[in-house]
């Protein structure tokens, strides 16, 4: 790749209360620091998407999520993008609007970007708050390995851990495979177990943390896929390095919810 | 009858509370005389004049300021100065003193449409409203329309807010009585939104602020505004929460580049705000505190040169000495917070311990780390510390900031300080001092296990 590797945070002004720019620095410091050049975007909602290889969507309240929303679609780059092979990251409000349908702040459905094959409603009981572990689905890679070696593919990555707090209930379609099986926590909450959606490179979950703070092989594997032309085709070698201080973290989270000190909808009572 | 009781069991856990030296008790007790009688918190506001205090951030140190500038008249005002912030800790507080005719009652954001309910307020100051604690509070947006809704019920309620922002201009503007205030709003990412239409608001350089989508949602006009200007050069222009900092330390002004601030009516009045306490948001506290008084008696003068005399609130600003070290403990618990005080300390290039805890009032998750620009702080001696020092210490690795982590936090300031552990910590009362910043509960612990620094030290 010649030209340098586009990361756009995608209205971090409407997206952004939960931490989750955090997910466009960490790609962007990962490439740099293996020698990619990389161009990382804010893009608020007052201007045009940018052209992007990546692109991260990030939490948002009721109101501001259905703003960003409609700007999405009558700004189009977004699905324009992701139908090219452009490689999106979408997190809870992020994730509920890059679907088809989703609940404003009144429950009733809005329109979502498409990008992915779920329909998000309002839940009914309390809202999911808490740690999330989860196993990833999907088989190990299935062709060559890609320049991680075993992490070319999604079913080899290790378990996933997470953040969750949101009132929606997703819902799956034959469009999309779960992202991972719920080992603890709600997840999508449509009494399937499962946690998140992919369809191609778009990626859609309920996950904070940030997301890929805790879970750093799921960003080189977003990295490779941005990187090489073809999600099978000839990788981009990536180089490994020192993750100690995120490894420390990964251990500590998943320890910290082996012995159900896990706590959901305990406090108060939810929306979205 | 049942009231007497519950005020009397209110003071008597409390007093036991306080002798097994479980802490200052005052929610243990408050709560025993809740049980008693749950309409406490009523009975014992019904017979004084009583201003609330709410916000994200500033709330302690508001209270206290409003507190101090009433006294200035001379009444006897009561307070629940430690922090405890909803009902057991106010009723607590009020049992404790039965003669004092005015309350100033810290109140939490969700709590405040009860606690405004139970104590028929006459002044109600909201500070701001920014993502905190999202565990409990869900949506900074709800609490807004709770607000909003519990001051459309209160008519004898005269609101002081800062119309700075947004979220608290929706609140207030359902308020029969407002005084609005330029206070200042360093963080704006959590106000874009517009909270009446959906639309987007958007800010100019000088902090005013209109929704683009034309839905009328603009900034008030302002009774007063905060303004900055540099020592010597007699005032400043507006800045809305542009400030450029404050000064360096707590108590001592330190000449070349010492910010001054002053209060600009928009009848071209003007006063000086002249205070021990460092930063742009405590100059912007005060004049929050200023107006509430007013509108209960006091004279701005007179209520700010109370203020003035205030060196720390609740055990920020002042130095104190942690583990032997000379320390300057300061309390941010979201990104609000911390953007106000790296403005005061990035402008140093001292050592920093930070501390992250993630226990229940502190919210679980510490995803808000990522929202604070640590990057600042590159170059400097940093120590990441608390139970969540992990979180910290990877967003500070792509922060590009190196970082030593200890989980202890008094070996962290150790550490900061430049010691060797060779188990002697008496006496280091000479060195660099330190700056340490924690959320809530890591600060609590750092000053529970601090000492008050020698005079002049």
């Amino acid at each position: 790749m010649t030209a340098p590797l586009g990361i756009a945070v995608v209205y971090p002004d409407l997206l952004g209360t939960y931490g989750d720019g955090g997910n466009g620095l960490i790609l962007a410091r990962r490439a740099q620091w293996r020698g990619f050049e990389v161009v990382l975007t804010q893009a608020p909602s007052d201007a045009a998407v940018p052209e992007a290889d990546i692109y991260c969507l990030g939490g948002g309240e009721d109101g501001p999520q259905v703003r960003a929303a409609r700007s999405l679609i009558e700004d189009g780059t977004l699905a324009r993008r992701a139908a090219a092979g452009a490689v999106v990251l979408a997190v809870c409000a992020g994730y509920q609007i890059v679907g088809k349908t989703f609940p404003g702040a009144d429950g009733a459905p809005h329109e979502g970007v498409g990008l992915l094959d779920i329909a998000t409603a309002k839940g009914t009981g309390p809202r999911a708050v808490g740690e999330l572990v989860g196993e990833v689905v999907g088989e190990p890679s299935d062709d060559s390995p890609g320049a991680l070696g075993a992490l070319g593919a999604l079913g080899a990555l290790p378990t996933l851990t997470g953040f969750e707090n949101h009132g929606g209930k997703t819902t799956l379609g034959p469009g999309v495979t779960p992202l991972a099986r719920v080992v603890h926590g709600v997840g999508n909450g449509d009494g399937s177990g499962t946690e998140g959606a992919v369809s191609g490179r778009v990626v859609g979950t309920y996950l904070h943390g940030p997301l890929l703070a805790r879970n750093p092989a799921l960003a080189d594997l977003l990295l490779d896929w941005a990187l090489s032309g073809e999600p099978a085709g000839d990788r981009v070698p990536l180089v490994a390095f020192d993750d100690r201080a995120a490894d420390a973290l990964r251990e500590e989270r998943l320890a910290a919810t082996v012995g159900g000190r896990r706590r959901v909808g305990t406090r108060r009572r939810g929306r979205r | 009858m049942r009231f007497r009781f519950a005020v009397f069991t209110t003071r008597a856990v409390n007093a036991t509370s306080r002798r097994l030296g479980r802490g200052r008790g005052t929610v243990a007790g408050g709560r025993s005389g809740l049980k008693v009688d749950p309409q406490l918190l009523q009975h014992l506001t019904a017979s004084r004049r009583v201003a609330l205090v709410t916000g994200t951030n500033g709330k302690t140190t508001t209270t206290r300021l409003l507190a101090v500038a009433l006294g200035a008249g001379g009444a006897k005002v009561v307070s629940n100065e430690t922090g405890s912030n909803m009902p057991p800790g106010h009723v607590a507080a009020l049992a404790g003193d039965r003669r004092a005719a005015l309350a100033v009652l810290e109140v939490d954001e969700i709590y405040l449409p009860r606690v405004l309910a139970a104590t028929k307020a006459t002044v109600v100051v909201l500070l701001n409203l920014s993502r905190d604690q999202l565990d409990r509070t869900n949506e900074v947006r709800m609490v807004s329309g709770h607000w909003r809704a519990a001051l459309a019920a209160a008519p004898h309620a005269t609101v002081v807010a800062n119309a700075d922002d947004p979220l608290v201009v929706w609140a207030a503007g359902a308020a029969a009585q407002v005084r609005w205030v330029g206070a200042g709003l360093r963080w704006q990412l959590d106000a874009v939104g517009c909270p009446s239409c959906e639309g987007r608001i958007a800010f100019d350089a000088a902090g005013s602020w209109a929704c683009v989508t034309g839905c009328g949602f603009v900034r008030p006009n302002l009774l007063v505004t905060l303004s900055t200007g540099q020592e010597g050069t007699g005032g400043g222009q507006s800045t809305g929460g542009q400030s450029t900092g404050g000064q360096s330390t707590g108590g001592q002004s330190t000449g070349a580049q010492s910010t001054t601030y002053d209060a600009e009516w928009a009848d071209g009045r003007s006063e000086p705000i002249r205070l021990l306490l460092p930063g742009r948001f405590n100059h912007s506290n005060a004049l929050m505190a200023a107006v509430a008084a007013e509108a209960m008696g006091i004279a701005i003068a007179d209520g700010l040169a109370a203020m003035a005399e205030v060196d720390e609130v609740a055990g920020r600003f002042t130095t104190r000495l942690v583990s032997g070290v000379r320390t300057r403990l300061m309390l941010a618990k979201n990104p609000a917070g911390w953007s106000e005080l790296l403005d005061l300390v990035g402008k140093e290039d001292g050592p920093i311990v930070i501390s992250i805890n993630a226990r229940t009032a502190d919210g679980a998750d510490p995803s808000w780390l990522w929202d604070v620009p640590f990057e600042r702080l590159a170059g400097r001696v940093v120590v990441a510390t608390g139970d969540r020092c992990r979180d910290l210490s990877v967003r500070l690795h792509y922060a590009g900031v190196a970082h030593v982590m200890e989980d202890d936090p008094l070996a962290a300031v150790r550490i900061a300080h430049g010691d060797h552990d060779d188990g002697d910590h008496d006496d280091h009362d000479d060195g660099e001092r330190v700056d340490v910043i924690g959320n809530y509960t890591a600060f609590a612990e750092l000053l529970r296990a601090s000492q008050p620094a020698r005079v002049g030290s």
